[in-house]
């Protein structure tokens, strides 16, 4: 039997850009704002098809947010695409200040985001930009974990007013949703259905979930796999109906463990319906090693994932 | 506490198309005037505030907003109307009297200024103050947004000038130069820099600090056609802020030469009065000068 773990692999900025390409033809509105990432967020065709609309203000982050804020303040629908360590760190109190707490109609998206630039180091790794954006009011925070969900996310957030962060990966991932799936915010989607534990994932690291959740069934152990697209707002029913229904969860996700996917269901359990946790991040700087070995080392193989949930479960 | 009973301004209505230069300077000068009076008020009643830095700036704000914008309250959505992007968000005591001058919020609504739950934060927010375009605060943050919105406005072909006023202990902050380095390479000859030149930051005179001169070289250098003024002259602001741009291509950076707490004897280009509040005998003898 071939499980997810053999099915073929996608760069979601191929997604991302297809799906930005498409929107500015149909929305004149829309633009894109870059800091001379053209190259690596693969925008080179659209700045060919929309030369007036792909805005490159150089290496300069905290003006890239500024420039998308008035952008979006004479009409236009930004979406900024600069490596997500670049944008999210060196621009954080422009998002704050003049996209969320402005509430612009900003669209970020945070290119390569995790350990992507795995060997390059720390410096390059963005496991911060959803603790730091979660914490953010009036700002939409999305890691979605394939293809289709990409461009999903990306039409649903060029359809609705207000701040949007996106975590575009660029480590390949399998399609794990069918053509037609619906982005709806807010809203884990069950991949697959389980009463015994439960795996909250998202963005890369939700395709290691579902082939932990293959491995243990061959024990007998019936995993519960929620994606969790959007970390914030956050399904904090689906978290509870899973505390309630399943003997602990585990979350697994390419960012820190302080504060990510990991932080927001935690926070949730504790002050609703206590549960058993075991939350798998990245908690230091990382060592040198590309995306993949680094998700290993720190627990998210999909052995490393499965071992963890068979300790919540088998504890229970 | 601020009360209603400290509420002294008039509104003032928008001249005729057709009023003359001289006119325009007057009803400019009555306005600055007036609203020096209630922001004093303000801040003395609020017991906070920044009214060395709003002494500074109202004369370049009663100028934007009474004679030069065209912006109206009736068409403050308008998406073709010219932008104000206030960066020294500390001064909003002075932005929301001006407002309130030119009839954008209702003058009585001053009285909650700095209020539990008041819509008149310390610093301004667009979603609760009319005319208002950006949230600002952190200093820096209003150029690079004046850029974008004269991008925008180039992107869709329209004659909307975007106006940015900025400190210029704030020109420290990195974030300005990179802006000004955009404005040049995109030709964003609509838009306009006013530089705050008091000379003052929150505790030493610039030049103490981490001096900016030469800042005429300086904007010159990054691509900007510079105008010198005196900012507390209304005809100067009102001729150089009607007329801009001075050259086809280039964005404009007007240095507005003004003093922190002008023209209150005692607080005039005196650093003590950042964020001092004054007293009632102070107050009154502040009233009684612009009287």
């Amino acid at each position: 039997m071939t499980g997810i773990a053999d099915a073929p692999r996608f760069d979601c900025r191929n997604a991302y850009v297809q799906t930005l390409a498409d929107l500015a033809h149909e929305d004149h509105r829309i633009v894109g704002v870059v800091n001379d990432s053209v190259g690596s967020s693969k925008l080179d065709a659209f700045r060919k098809a929309f030369p007036d609309r792909l805005i490159n203000v150089g290496i300069a982050e905290q003006d890239m947010v500024g420039v998308a804020a008035g952008l979006a303040n004479g009409g236009r629908i930004p979406f900024v695409s600069a490596a997500s360590c670049f944008l999210t760190a060196r621009a954080l109190e422009q998002i704050k200040a003049d996209v969320a707490y402005s509430n612009r109609n900003v669209k970020l998206c945070g290119m390569s985001p995790g350990m992507a630039y795995g060997e390059l180091g720390p410096t390059h790794h963005s496991i911060e930009d959803i603790a730091w954006l979660r914490a953010i009011d009036n700002i939409t925070v999305v890691v979605p974990a394939d293809p289709v969900e990409t461009a999903a996310a990306m039409r649903w957030a060029a359809a609705t007013d207000g701040p949007v962060f996106i975590r575009v990966s660029r480590m390949g991932v399998p399609e794990i949703h069918e053509p037609g799936y619906e982005f709806v915010p807010g809203r884990a989607v069950t991949v697959r259905d389980g009463h015994d534990v439960t795996i909250i994932s998202n963005g890369t690291v939700l395709w290691r979930a579902l082939a932990a959740a293959e491995q243990l069934a061959t024990e007998d152990i019936h995993a519960r796999v929620l994606s969790m697209p959007t970390v914030k707002p956050l399904d904090t029913d689906a978290v509870i109906r899973a505390a309630r229904e399943t003997a602990g969860i585990v979350t697994a996700e390419e960012a820190t463990t302080a504060g990510a996917l990991g932080g927001a269901v935690a926070e949730t359990v504790v002050s609703r319906h206590p549960a058993r946790m075991r939350i798998l991040g990245v908690p230091e700087f990382a060592p040198t090693g590309s995306a993949g070995f680094l998700l290993d080392r720190y627990g998210m193989s999909p052995g490393g994932i499965a071992d963890a949930a068979r300790a919540l479960a088998e504890a229970s | 506490m601020l009360t209603a009973d400290h509420i002294a301004l008039p509104t003032f209505a928008r001249l005729p198309e057709h009023a003359g230069r001289a006119e325009r300077i007057a009803h400019i000068a009555e306005a600055a005037r007036q609203i020096r009076i209630q922001d004093l008020l303000l801040v003395h009643h609020a017991g906070a505030g920044h009214i060395g830095g709003d002494l500074s700036a109202i004369d370049v704000l009663a100028t934007l907003y009474g004679a030069v914008l065209d912006v109206t309250p009736e068409t403050v959505d308008h998406p073709d109307r010219d932008r104000f992007i206030l960066s020294k968000g500390h001064v909003a005591g002075a932005l929301y009297t001006t407002l309130a001058a030119f009839g954008f919020l209702p003058v009585e609504q001053l009285a909650t200024f700095l209020q539990p739950l008041s819509a008149l934060n310390g610093h301004p927010n667009r979603n609760k103050v009319p005319g208002v375009e950006a949230n600002t605060g952190p200093l820096g943050h209003g150029l690079p947004i004046a850029v974008g919105h004269a991008l925008s406005a180039k992107l869709d072909v329209s004659r909307r000038r975007t106006y940015v006023l900025t400190g210029d202990g704030e020109l420290q902050e990195g974030s300005n130069w990179e802006a000004m380095m955009a404005a040049s390479q995109h030709e964003l000859d609509r838009l306009t820099v006013i530089v705050d030149r008091n000379r003052l930051q929150q505790g030493a005179s610039v030049r103490q600090t981490n001096d900016l001169d030469p800042l005429d070289a300086k904007a010159a250098a990054f691509g900007f056609s510079v105008v010198e003024v005196n900012g507390h002259d209304h005809g100067e602001l009102l001729d150089v802020l009607s007329a801009v741009p001075f050259r086809p291509g280039k964005p404009t950076f007007v240095i507005a030469h003004t003093h922190k707490g002008h023209p209150i004897s005692f607080m005039s280009n005196n650093v003590a009065w950042h964020h001092r509040v004054p007293d009632r005998a102070e107050l009154r003898q502040a009233i009684e000068e612009l009287s």
